[in-house]
């Protein structure tokens, strides 16, 4: 087990590698000179150099990829060009309320979406499966952003439901009061999509040997999806969870925008819309070892859940 | 048996008999045929060229509620009317002169004080709006599928045929390219790109939305380049590339087609996205992203109809497009066969 791991880490330094000078390319070559777009509309010669040298764009490519990789290892990504905040420290204090967030949402996205996933697979093929199935399509088509907009103008705007946006300083506060609707419109967006991939899992294992074994012994249907049938559709639902985690942290960014939530997603908006580079390029980096970290985690959990996997 | 089947049906005739015993494919294919028909016909000025124009005034309610108390005094007050007379007015047997001329050429109108579907904030007609904006997501959606799949197609058959270093390479990319999630690789090149505009999007789609194409490409290249078809065409001489791209991409060219319809849907939606921030279309195109963008702040004064007009549109749209597609793929799906 440990072998493996140590194993998987290694293969990763490559795809790290890559990732590296992709954002390295991207950032410092495709993306052009900074200096001039932070020495503003009057800058005299003088200031650009001081600029250029102040960020290490004078050096040769090498260099300034080495300075980029030192960055990386020691979480030092110099301060945010737009506000001066060091890139680490916002890192760290937007994770909080990203995960305020996503952890309920991606808890009862998962919890919902197996219930409903296996409870359809009772009455697969009927009228009701199909008609769920339509409003799954339809509800998909529509964008994220008309679910926001109705959603925000409706329940807060005009029911007073819940708050317009904001942010309050106290978890408890935050997860009950602010985070409520976006956890809500999250949910509405996501329950489609999640609903069809689920219930394709489950239909994959109830045409199964061992299903009609279980049948053929006297099992009843409950027993059977909620045992048999759970337990084998686990393992691709396990993988999509974790797969997308670190998708989420990024792609939650709507709804942070629009509720005004500190969190990662409406931090990478803010520095596109500002050319913050340093902020873009750390975020990009860490969430690229996330998801890699992730998958590993997920394969790791595989075992946990069926021993019939072998890590090798 | 006395007469026998010279040809055989192809995989395309197959498909299309099976596409056509699907009712709901066939009223789907319909809906985005209708849609790209007004695509076209917006391209090329026939329909909605004229969409710029202040036919109504400001957020003119939509025909079936009714004008309002405050459109019709809005009209009113919009009505052209002369400006007193200046004695003082040096230039005013020139001015005068001019707005003959202008009246001559474009004669007063009154505005409406409702249309079809409403109209915005300048008084645009919302239908012809919701057309032109079509005509921008669409056109992106499509160009930038091909784009992406054109992409994948070449690296996965690349990496498929050949294997070994080359399979390697690209497989490096690819986990490279699929361990940043999508939307955060949009926004970074949104980001360097720093200029807004139809080909930006289009480039930021296709250069990133190449992965999924590439994956299905190089299994099919795999299974295909050891098949007796290739061999036979290698044993006659026939180069790489000519096995590549004319003897096995008309056979897997189904899949391709497949993962474009997929990838339009999704790349619409990320227009939209795109252009509702402020890192797509440029100021002055209208697409259905700068259109919900423009809504959110209507729906606060109450003026619903451009966001049920562009969203709608989308989602019949998409809807359509989405049964399309997985009508495609079932119907094209050789395991059914």
């Amino acid at each position: 087990m440990f072998a493996y791991i140590l194993r998987r880490l290694w293969q990763m330094l490559p795809t790290m590698a890559g990732v590296v000078v992709l954002v390295f390319v991207l950032f410092n070559w495709v993306g052009g000179d900074p200096a001039y777009l932070l020495a503003g509309k009057m800058a005299d010669a003088a200031a650009i150099e001081n600029i250029r040298r102040q960020l290490g764009t004078d050096q040769p490519y090498y260099v300034q990829l080495w300075i980029f990789v030192q960055q990386i290892v020691t979480f030092d990504f110099g301060n945010a060009w737009s506000t001066g905040e060091p890139v680490s420290h916002i890192i760290a204090s937007r994770l909080g309320p990203s995960l305020t967030v996503l952890i309920p949402l991606t808890v009862l996205e998962t919890v919902f979406g197996i219930a409903l996933a296996l409870g359809i697979a009772f009455v697969r093929g009927s009228l009701t499966d199909r008609a769920i199935m339509v409003a799954c399509t339809v509800g998909m088509s529509i964008s994220i952003l008309v679910y926001i907009i109705v959603f925000q103008y409706v329940f807060a705007y005009q029911w007073g439901l819940f708050p317009v946006q904001g942010w309050g300083n106290s978890l408890g506060e935050n997860l009950l009061r602010y985070a409520l609707l976006p956890i809500i419109i999250g949910l509405a967006v996501s329950i489609a999509p999640t609903l069809r991939l689920y219930r394709s899992f489950v239909l994959d294992e109830a045409s199964q040997d061992y299903v009609r074994t279980a049948r053929a012994k006297g099992l009843g249907e409950r027993r059977i999806v909620w045992v048999h049938v759970l337990r084998n559709a686990a393992i691709p639902i396990i993988t999509h969870v974790m797969a997308s985690l670190p998708a989420l942290l990024i792609g939650a960014f709507l709804l942070e925008r629009f509720f005004g939530i500190p969190g990662i997603g409406r931090e990478v908006i803010l520095a596109v819309e500002r050319s913050d580079f340093p902020v873009i390029k750390a975020i990009t980096v860490y969430v690229a070892a996330a998801t890699m970290v992730f998958n590993l985690l997920a394969d790791l959990l595989y075992q946990a859940v069926d021993p019939r996997v072998q890590l090798r | 048996m006395t007469h026998m089947h010279l040809h055989s049906p192809s995989l395309w005739t197959l498909a299309w008999r099976r596409l056509r015993a699907d009712r709901v494919a066939m009223a789907a294919l319909a809906v985005v045929a209708g849609f790209l028909l007004l695509v076209l016909l917006s391209g090329t000025g026939l329909v909605a060229g004229d969409w710029e124009d202040e036919v109504a005034v400001n957020y003119a309610p939509p025909s079936f509620v009714g004008a309002d108390a405050a459109a019709r005094a809005l009209a009113q007050a919009q009505l052209p009317r002369a400006t007193p007379s200046n004695a003082f007015d040096p230039l005013a047997a020139e001015l005068a002169g001019l707005k003959a001329q202008v009246a001559a050429t474009h004669p007063p109108v009154e505005k409406r004080t409702t249309l079809l579907f409403g109209a915005d904030k300048w008084g645009h007609d919302i239908v012809k709006k919701t057309i032109k904006g079509g005509e921008t997501s669409i056109v992106v959606g499509l160009v930038s599928a091909l784009l992406a799949v054109t992409l994948g197609t070449l690296f996965g058959a690349v990496s498929g045929f050949y294997g070994g270093w080359v399979d390697d390479l690209f497989n490096w990319f690819y986990s490279i390219f699929t361990s940043i999630p999508a939307i955060l690789m949009i926004l970074t090149v949104a980001a360097v790109l720093q200029q807004k505009g139809v080909t930006t999007i289009v480039l930021i789609l296709g250069l990133t939305g190449w992965t999924g194409p590439y994956r299905l490409m190089r299994a099919e290249y795999i299974k295909h380049a050891a098949r007796e078809y290739v061999m036979a065409a290698n044993a006659i001489g026939a180069s790489g590339w000519a096995r590549m791209f004319g003897h096995i991409l008309p056979n897997v060219s189904h899949v391709a087609l497949v993962q474009m319809s997929i990838l339009v849907v999704g790349f619409i939606k990320a227009e939209v996205i795109l252009s509702f921030l402020g890192f797509g279309v440029p100021v002055g195109t209208v697409s259905w992203g700068s259109m919900l963008n423009e809504a959110q702040n209507e729906l606060i004064l109450g003026k619903w109809w451009q966001l049920a007009a562009a969203a709608s549109a989308m989602a019949l749209l998409v809807t359509s497009f989405s049964l399309f597609a997985d009508a495609l793929r079932d119907a094209l799906d050789p395991k059914i066969k």
